[in-house]
C-alpha cells in the first residue's frame, strides 16, 4: 500500500485554484522529490497532507489514513519541516527540539544530541538569535530525531551551507536504510538528484510526470555533436531527430532516446570522426517541465527544446 | 546626507501602511475630546457645581492621582480635569506604538533589510517613522484644540490643552525612538515604552497627591515629582488656569534630545541587533516545558509577572486611598452621593471599592485579549502550522490557551482584590477579613472576563483574519460603554452588551447568583463556536 495515496485533488483559495486535479503516489521506503515551479502548489499539497488544509474534492490517504480525519493519530508517525522556519523567540534552539519532539510524541535523546553535533548547532542560543539556516536546522534535528515511519520535508535545505547540505543528505540516506518514507519537495537538483528514488513534477496545481529520474531522462532528448568525413545529409528525414545545425564543420542536433539508433546507423556511412552524445542535464530536464510549453503534460517529452530554454532564459 | 537617503520614500510607504489607524487617531482623539468635553459641561451646568467639583477634586487625593491638579474652577479647568489623563495617556501609547511599528518591528520581521538593502539610508526608517508620527500628533493637536473651541470654551485655554496633550506625544515619541533602539523585540521595544509611560503617570500622580491646595480650595500646585513626568508637563501648562506656555518647550526639547540618542545609537548598532546582548538558555527543556500547558505557561509568565506587580502596587495604593472617604462623606456630602452613584450601594467606601474592582476587571481584560492574541500571532508567524503538525489536536491546543488566559486573569483579579483588601485592611484595622472580602469580591468578575476570553476564541475561529482588530474593538467598546456610558446616557440596551455591566457591584451590593451564571453561559457558548470553527477552517488562513 502507498504511503501517500493522491488523486484528482482540489484545492481552491478563493478564485485561485492552487491545486487542480493533483495525483501523487509515494511507496514505502522511498525518498520521493516532489518538485515545480514557484507557485505550483508544493507547499499547499504537503498542507494538506498535514491536516492542516481542508481539501475541496479529491482522494488523499496517508498511511492508510484520512489526513484531516485523523490527523492526531498520523503525527504521531509522521515527522515535518517546514520551508520557513518560525520558533518561539525566547525559548532555547534545544528546547525548542525537545518540544516538538515530545509534542510529536517522544524522540530519540541520543541520536538528537549525535544530529545537534553533526549540523553543528549550537542549543543554548535562543531561537531569536539563529539565522536562517540555523531556524532550519533547528526543525530537522527535532524531526530527524523523531522514529517515525514518514519524513514530510518542505525544502528543508533552502538555508542550509554546502557542508550542512552533505550531512543533510547522509541523514536522509541513513533514514532510507532503516525503512523511512521521506517526500522532499525541493529546488536543489543536485540534492534531488543525489537522494531521489523516484521524482514528481507538479505545474500550476498538475501532476505533470512521475518516475524514476532514468525514466524521465528517457522521455527527453539527448544532444548529439558530431564531426563526419563527408558532408551529412539525410538527417530530417530521420524519424526522432530535431533542431539540426551546422557549426564550425560539425553537426549539432538532437535526438529522442528511442531513435538513436537509427541515427547512429546513418552517421557512420558518411564516416565518423568525432562524436559526443550527453544526456540532458538535469536542468534542462526540469526547465523543459518548469516552462512554460509544458502545460500539456507528457507531451512535452517531444517538444521543441532548444528555442523553449532559449525563451526560458 | 546619504544616511537618510530614502526617507521621503518611506514616509510615503509608512503613512500608506498607515493610512487607516492614523486616520483613526487623528480624527478620534479631536471627536472624543470633543465628546467628552460637552457631556462635562452638561454634567456640571453652573458656578455652584463647578465650584463643588474643584472643591472636591482638590482635596481628594484618589482624585489628584488620578486626574491631576486641577487649575481652577472654570469650566475649562473642570473639562481639563477630566478628560486630560484619559486624552494623555492615550496619545502616549498610540505615539510609542507607532514609533515601534515602523522601526523595531520592520528590523525584527526583515523588512528593514530589504529595505536597507535598497537606496535606504541608516537614518530613513527612523527619520520617516519620526516624521509621520510628528506630525500626526501636532495636526491631531489641532484638530482637538478646534473641536475643544467649538464647545464654547476660551480659545487660549483650548489651544494651551489641546498643545499639552500634544506634547504628551511628542515627549513619547521620543522616548519610543530610544526604547526602539535598545531592545531586539518589537515586544520589548514597547514594553519599555510603555513602562515609561506608567512611570510617568506615577510620578506624576505623586507630585500631585503632595502638591499644595490654595487659599479657595480650587487649585493643585503640584509638588516636585510632577516636574519630572512627561504628563506631568502637560498640567503645569495649567490650561484654563493662567497658561504658562513655556512649559510646552518641555516636551519638544526631550523630544529633541532623545531623537539625537536615539540617531546616536542607531549610528552604532547594527541592523536587527540591540544594545541588550541575548542571553544563553538551556541545552535541553525542563520536563515543566513539555507540554501545550506548559508551553503556555512559559510563554505567559514574563508577561502575567509584570501585570502582578502593577496591579498589586495599584491595588494597594487604592486600597490605602479608600479609608480617605471617610473625611470626605463629612466635608462633602455632594461628591460623596456621585462616587455612591458610580459603585452603587449606600456605603460610600464600599461603593469606592467596587467601582475600583471594576476597572481592574476592565483592566485585566486586557491582559485576557493580549494572552489569548498570541494564538493569532502563532499563526501568522508559522509556529501554529509546526505544532498542529505534531501529534496535538486542534482543540486540545485551543483550550490550553484559553485556559491559560483565563488562569492567568484569576489571579490577577485575587491578586487585585487581595491587595486592595490589605490597603484598606491596613488602614482600616482588619487586614485579614478586607483582604478576603475584597478578593473574594474580585475574583466575582471573572465571569466577565470568561466572556471576553469567549469573544477572542469565537473571532479566532471564525474570523481569523479580523480577531486582533475586532478583539481590541470590543474591549474598548466594553470599557467606553462602561466609562461613558452613563456620562452620556446611553439607553440600557447598549450598555448591556458590555458583560461588564452584569457583574454585580461587590461589595457595594451583595453577589447574585443568575448573572454570573448567565456570563458563565455565554462565554461557553462562545468559546465552544471559537473551538468549532478552529476545528473546522484552514491552518494557516
Ligand atoms: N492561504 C492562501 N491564500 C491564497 N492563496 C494561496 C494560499 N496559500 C497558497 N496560495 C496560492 O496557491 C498557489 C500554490 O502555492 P504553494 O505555496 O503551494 O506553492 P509552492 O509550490 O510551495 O511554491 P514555492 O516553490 O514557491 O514554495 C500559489 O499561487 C499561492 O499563491
Ligand atoms: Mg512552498
Amino acid at each position: 500500500m502507498a504511503v501517500i495515496a493522491i488523486d484528482n485533488l482540489v484545492k481552491t483559495f478563493g478564485a485561485v485554484r492552487a491545486l487542480d486535479g493533483l495525483d501523487l503516489r509515494v511507496e514505502p521506503g522511498e525518498v520521493h522529490g516532489f518538485l515545480g515551479p514557484n507557485g505550483a502548489g508544493k507547499s499547499t499539497t504537503i498542507r494538506i497532507l498535514l491536516g492542516l488544509l481542508r481539501r475541496d474534492s479529491g482522494e488523499v490517504r496517508v498511511l492508510g489514513a484520512d489526513p484531516w480525519r485523523d490527523a492526531v493519530r498520523l503525527h504521531r508517525r509522521l515527522a515535518y519541516v517546514p520551508g520557513d522556519v518560525s520558533l518561539w523567540p525566547n525559548l532555547s534552539g534545544g528546547e525548542a527540539i525537545d518540544l516538538f519532539g515530545q509534542l510529536r510524541g517522544g524522540l530519540d535523546r541520543r541520536r538528537r544530541d549525535e544530529l545537534l553535533e553533526r549540523f553543528d548547532l549550537d542549543p543554548t542560543r535562543t531561537c531569536r538569535t539563529y539565522s536562517k539556516g540555523n531556524r532550519q536546522k533547528v526543525a530537522i534535528v527535532a524531526a530527524f530525531a523523531s522514529d517515525v515511519e514518514l519524513y514530510v520535508l518542505d525544502e528543508p535545505t533552502s538555508g542550509l551551507d554546502p557542508l550542512m547540505e552533505a550531512v543533510f543528505q547522509d541523514e536522509v540516506r541513513r533514514i532510507k536504510r532503516e525503512g523511512g518514507t521521506v517526500l522532499l519537495s525541493s529546488h536543489v537538483l543536485a540534492e534531488v538528484e543525489a537522494l531521489c528514488d523516484r521524482v514528481s513534477i507538479i505545474r500550476e496545481g498538475r501532476s505533470v510526470e512521475s518516475g524514476t529520474l532514468a525514466e524521465l531522462r528517457h522521455l527527453t532528448r539527448t544532444a548529439v555533436t558530431v564531426e563526419t568525413a563527408r558532408p551529412l545529409t539525410g538527417l530530417e528525414a530521420l524519424p526522432g531527430v530535431h533542431a539540426v545545425r551546422d557549426v564550425d564543420g560539425r553537426t549539432h542536433l538532437e535526438v529522442e532516446p528511442a531513435h538513436l539508433d537509427e541515427l547512429l546507423g546513418h552517421l557512420v556511412r558518411f564516416g565518423v570522426r568525432a562524436l559526443t552524445s550527453a544526456p540532458p542535464t538535469l536542468e534542462e530536464l526540469f526547465l523543459r517541465h518548469y516552462g512554460a510549453d509544458a502545460a500539456d503534460g507528457h507531451a512535452t517529452a517531444g517538444a521543441a527544446s532548444s528555442e523553449s530554454r532559449a525563451a526560458l532564459r | 546626507m546619504s544616511a537618510f537617503a530614502g526617507t521621503g520614500r518611506l514616509t510615503r510607504l509608512v503613512l500608506r501602511r498607515d493610512r487607516v489607524r492614523l486616520g483613526i487617531w487623528l480624527i478620534g482623539t479631536p471627536l472624543l475630546g470633543y465628546a467628552l468635553a460637552a457631556s462635562v459641561s452638561g454634567v456640571y451646568p453652573d458656578d455652584a457645581a463647578r465650584h463643588g467639583y474643584a472643591t472636591t477634586s482638590a482635596s481628594s487625593l484618589v482624585a489628584r492621582a488620578f486626574n491631576g491638579p486641577i487649575a481652577g474652577a472654570d469650566l475649562g479647568a473642570v473639562v481639563v480635569a477630566e478628560t486630560y489623563v484619559t486624552l494623555a495617556v492615550t496619545v502616549a501609547l498610540l505615539s510609542t506604538f507607532a514609533v515601534v511599528r515602523h522601526t523595531r518591528q520592520n528590523e525584527e520581521t526583515g523588512r528593514a533589510e530589504l529595505l536597507g538593502a535598497s537606496v535606504v539610508g541608516r537614518y530613513a526608517l527612523l527619520t520617516a517613522a519620526l516624521l509621520v508620527v510628528v506630525g500626526v500628533n501636532v495636526l491631531s493637536a489641532a484638530l482637538l484644540a478646534l473641536a475643544l473651541a467649538g464647545t464654547g470654551l476660551p480659545v487660549a485655554g483650548c489651544v494651551a490643552a489641546a498643545a499639552a496633550i500634544g506634547g504628551v506625544g511628542l515627549a513619547f515619541t521620543g522616548v519610543a525612538a530610544v526604547t526602539a533602539q535598545i531592545t531586539v523585540t518589537s515586544r520589548g521595544a514597547n514594553a519599555l515604552a510603555a513602562a515609561s509611560v506608567g512611570l510617568a503617570f506615577l510620578l506624576r500622580a505623586a507630585g500631585d497627591v503632595f502638591g499644595d491646595v490654595n487659599a479657595d480650595g480650587t487649585r493643585v500646585d503640584s509638588a516636585w515629582p510632577s516636574w519630572l513626568s512627561p504628563l506631568g508637563w502637560g498640567n503645569q501648562v495649567r490650561a484654563f488656569g493662567g497658561e504658562q506656555w513655556w512649559t510646552l518647550a518641555l516636551p519638544v526639547a526631550l523630544l529633541v534630545v532623545a531623537v539625537a540618542v536615539a540617531y546616536a545609537l542607531a549610528e552604532r548598532r547594527d541592523l536587527g541587533a540591540g544594545l541588550v546582548a541575548p542571553r544563553r538558555g538551556p541545552a535541553r527543556a525542563p520536563a515543566s516545558l513539555l507540554s501545550p500547558a506548559g508551553l503556555a505557561w512559559r510563554l505567559q509568565r514574563g508577561a502575567l509577572l509584570g501585570w502582578a506587580v502593577g496591579v498589586g502596587v495599584v491595588g494597594f495604593c487604592m486600597g490605602v486611598a479608600a479609608d480617605e472617604f471617610n473625611t470626605m462623606i463629612a466635608e462633602n456630602p455632594a461628591a460623596a452621593e456621585a462616587i455612591a452613584a458610580m459603585g452603587g450601594g449606600a456605603n460610600l467606601v464600599d461603593a469606592y471599592l467596587a467601582a475600583m474592582l471594576a476597572l481592574f476587571a476592565l483592566t485585566i481584560g486586557a491582559y485576557v485579549v493580549q494572552a489569548l492574541l498570541r494564538v493569532r500571532a502563532d499563526e501568522s508567524d508559522g509556529i501554529l502550522e509546526a505544532v498542529l503538525a505534531t501529534a496535538v489536536s486542534r482543540g486540545r491546543w485551543l483550550g490550553t490557551q484559553v485556559a491559560a488566559a483565563v488562569l492567568g486573569a484569576l489571579a490577577l483579579l485575587l491578586l487585585a482584590g487581595a491587595t486592595t483588601g490589605l490597603g484598606y485592611g491596613i488602614v482600616s484595622g482588619d487586614v485579614l477579613g478586607e483582604t478576603v472580602v475584597l478578593g473574594g469580591a474580585a475574583a466575582l468578575r471573572l465571569p466577565a472576563l470568561l466572556v471576553v476570553a469567549g469573544v477572542v476564541t469565537a473571532l479566532f475561529g471564525l474570523l481569523p483574519r479580523w480577531s486582533v482588530v475586532l478583539s481590541w474593538t470590543a474591549l474598548l467598546a466594553f470599557l467606553l460603554l462602561g466609562q461613558l456610558g452613563a456620562v452620556l446616557d446611553l439607553p440600557q440596551a447598549a450598555l448591556d452588551v458590555s458583560p461588564f455591566t452584569h457583574v454585580p457591584s461587590v461589595p457595594a451590593v451583595d453577589p447574585t447568583v443568575l448573572p454570573l451564571a448567565v456570563l458563565v453561559a455565554v462565554a461557553a457558548v462562545l468559546v465552544a463556536a471559537g473551538v468549532a470553527a478552529f476545528r473546522h477552517r484552514d491552518v494557516p488562513s
